[in-house]
């Protein structure tokens, strides 16, 4: 198990590099000249040069990204920010645990009610409670996430008063980022949920159980869910990706300051650095998740765990 | 039959319908029978006839819409959950798709001690261990597969797996649900010879469903032949065989392919037209639109089943003095 933990993690190497080159690329490609950007029309060639000169500018494309690729793997450093000269690294330490608040603690909201609705929907197919559960998630999958946002924060900030709108002091103010994200995912998870489920609990083995006297709730949890979940799970993983962008949407409505608001302002002003140092941050939590659900993986299907075990043992 | 034989099982007037969108559909339509101990019943019918409903129905994996179950003299029907989970150590099913009917996450030990477990028979893993190893060794399962999961075996092994699941609980009485037709020949016979050296030394009672004549002449003391959903003849194996009253069962048996090179040319009669809807069926023999012998008094009004001879009950006017 834990080699197979080592094999993912090199495997991650190249992809890092990857993404890295990728962002390098299209940043390369993006019109205007950084140093005019920064310094404005009126500064001196003398200017242009030493700024050229101070940020590695002046070197050809090649060789600023295998420098910046040994730099982040030799020192885990993601550039200095051309604006405030400050390493990246520095502003992602303070801005990345937010977004991951964020997002950690939607997916973990969407996926407790997406899973648990789901599975309920599933057992009671037809019932007034399946009907109702499937009708909000349609609704809530198709309503936007900035207009869902003020809604909320309309009702629980504004109209109730419970909770504050904005900013991130407490954790009263990640509730209802957490709801915003969460909740049209927690919908999207209820329909794979319930759809997957609905396949388990017809399989012949989920009969079998009944049959030997498994008591009802067993069979559904433990024949059917975990049977069922494998899917679920991989599902959970994917979106857990696209909700680190749609954290960005969210971070705006609720002026949370995170990652997601940092590259898009980083961006509007050009400075590179700080866009590339950001996207590649982000890829490596997303690879790091996509891990971490293969290892979940393993943990809940005893035919993997297997695999790997009688592989270290023989 | 000598008078210690005491019925283990009482079937009276079983019904299934299923609420369709097309209307009802009678799986199981006023099916009654009654096994003596350690006998085996086979119930044979084309597919589609109501055999697995029957048997799930029985052992109340599906609710019965009417209609009574007695095991040894306790009403399966009217039981409560509790009740029930109780009644499922004495009778046990072995399913037909030995690919489908096992929890693929569980190892081959799991799924044999699972039963134990859930039921709270066992107490120690020691003693859970050694029935599964006792288990293992009863259906000729290696016990070097203790730790194997179900994809990694054939279909052979794996329901020796569902045999020996089903057979843990220590069951009196057993529904075989097509265990074979899945397998291959060669291996049918070895899980049928399982069958049949287990009801011998444990003195089980079967109820083994199947489309195969071959496979039930050999196994079966009495045979009920099903046709959409009705017991249509019931008599003792060599009876039935030997002696078919009921026009569906005749036609069964000479369909049996029979290996005499002096018959190669000869066709085998063939049963015209097709199985009937059962959906909303109207009163009335169901076999009669297919039947040479029907005539109208056949139709408007259900055949009872009755005893023509000693043990042998046939559900057709033509042996019920009516014709």
């Amino acid at each position: 198990m834990i080699k197979y933990i080592i094999r993912r993690l090199i495997v991650l190497i190249p992809i890092i590099i990857g993404v890295t080159l990728v962002v390098f690329t299209i940043l390369e490609m993006t019109p205007g000249d950084p140093a005019k950007m920064m310094l404005g029309d009126g500064a001196t060639l003398e200017q242009f040069q030493a700024f050229n000169a101070k940020f590695g500018l002046d070197k050809p494309f090649v060789y600023r990204f295998f420098n910046y690729i040994l730099q982040l793997f030799t020192r885990f450093d993601f550039g200095t920010s051309w604006l405030t000269s400050r390493p990246v690294l520095d502003t992602l330490k303070a801005r990345v645990p937010i977004t991951l608040i964020i997002a950690v603690s939607s997916i973990a909201f969407a996926s407790i009610i997406g899973v648990s609705l789901g599975v309920i929907s599933a057992v009671k197919q037809y019932s007034k409670l399946d009907y109702i559960s499937r009708l909000t998630a349609m609704i809530l999958a198709a309503v936007p996430v900035f207009w869902l946002g003020m809604m909320l924060a309309i009702l629980f900030a504004l109209k109730l008063g419970w909770l504050p709108s904005s900013g991130t002091g407490s954790w009263k103010h990640y509730i209802l980022p957490m709801m915003t994200l969460g909740l049209p995912y927690s919908a999207r998870i209820l329909r794979s949920t319930r759809g997957y489920m609905l396949e388990a609990v017809r399989q012949d083995f989920v009969r079998t159980a009944r049959s030997k006297g498994v008591p009802e709730r067993v069979v559904i949890w433990k024949h059917a869910f975990l049977n069922a979940c494998l899917p679920v799970i991989n599902t959970i993983g994917v979106y857990m990706g696209g909700l680190l962008g749609g954290a960005v949407v969210t971070e705006n409505v609720f002026g949370c300051n995170g990652l997601g608001s940092f590259i898009i302002n980083s961006v509007k002003r050009k400075d590179i650095p700080a866009v590339t140092g950001g996207t590649v941050f982000l890829a490596i939590i997303f690879a790091l998740i996509l891990l971490s659900v293969d290892i979940l993986y393993a943990f809940v299907d005893p035919r993997i765990k297997a695999r790997y075990t009688a592989k270290g043992a023989k | 039959m000598s008078e210690k034989k005491k019925p283990i099982l009482v079937v009276n007037n079983l019904k299934k319908y299923f609420r369709t969108k097309k209307g009802l559909l009678h799986a199981v339509d006023d099916v009654s029978f009654t096994i003596d101990e350690g006998r085996t019943l086979g119930v044979v019918g084309e597919s589609g006839c109501g055999k697995s409903t029957l048997g799930k129905t029985i052992l109340r994996l599906t609710e019965p819409t009417g209609g009574e179950v007695f095991l040894e003299g306790e009403d399966i029907v009217s039981m409560n959950e509790k009740q029930l989970r109780k009644t499922r150590l004495k009778m046990q099913m072995i399913f037909q798709d030995p690919y489908s009917s096992i929890d693929p996450r569980m190892s081959v030990a799991q799924i044999i001690s699972d039963p134990l477990k859930v039921n709270r028979l066992c107490g120690s893993r020691k003693e859970i261990d050694d029935r599964v190893d006792r288990m293992m060794d009863v259906v000729g399962l290696a016990p070097r597969l203790r730790d194997s999961y179900p994809h990694e075996l054939d279909g052979g092994r794996r329901q020796r797996i569902g045999i020996a699941r089903a057979l843990a609980l220590d069951p009196k009485f057993i529904i075989c649900d097509e265990p074979v037709s899945a397998l291959d020949v060669s291996i049918q016979a070895q899980i049928i010879n399982i069958l049949m050296d287990l009801k011998e030394e444990k003195g089980l009672t079967y109820i083994f469903i199947t489309h195969d004549l071959s496979v039930v002449k050999h196994i079966s003391d009495e045979i009920a032949v099903m046709y959409l959903g009705q017991c249509v003849e019931k008599a003792s194996s060599d009876e039935l065989f030997s002696q078919p009253l009921h026009p569906y069962t005749k036609a069964l048996l000479a369909a049996i392919p029979v290996p005499n090179l002096s018959k190669r040319h000869a066709r085998p009669t063939v049963i015209r037209g097709e199985v009937g809807n059962p959906i909303d069926p109207a009163p009335g023999c169901r076999f009669a639109p297919r039947c040479d012998f029907a005539t109208e008094k056949c139709v408007g009004r259900n055949p009872e089943l009755r005893e023509v001879a000693n043990g042998h009950f046939v559900a057709c006017l033509l042996h019920n003095g009516e014709m």
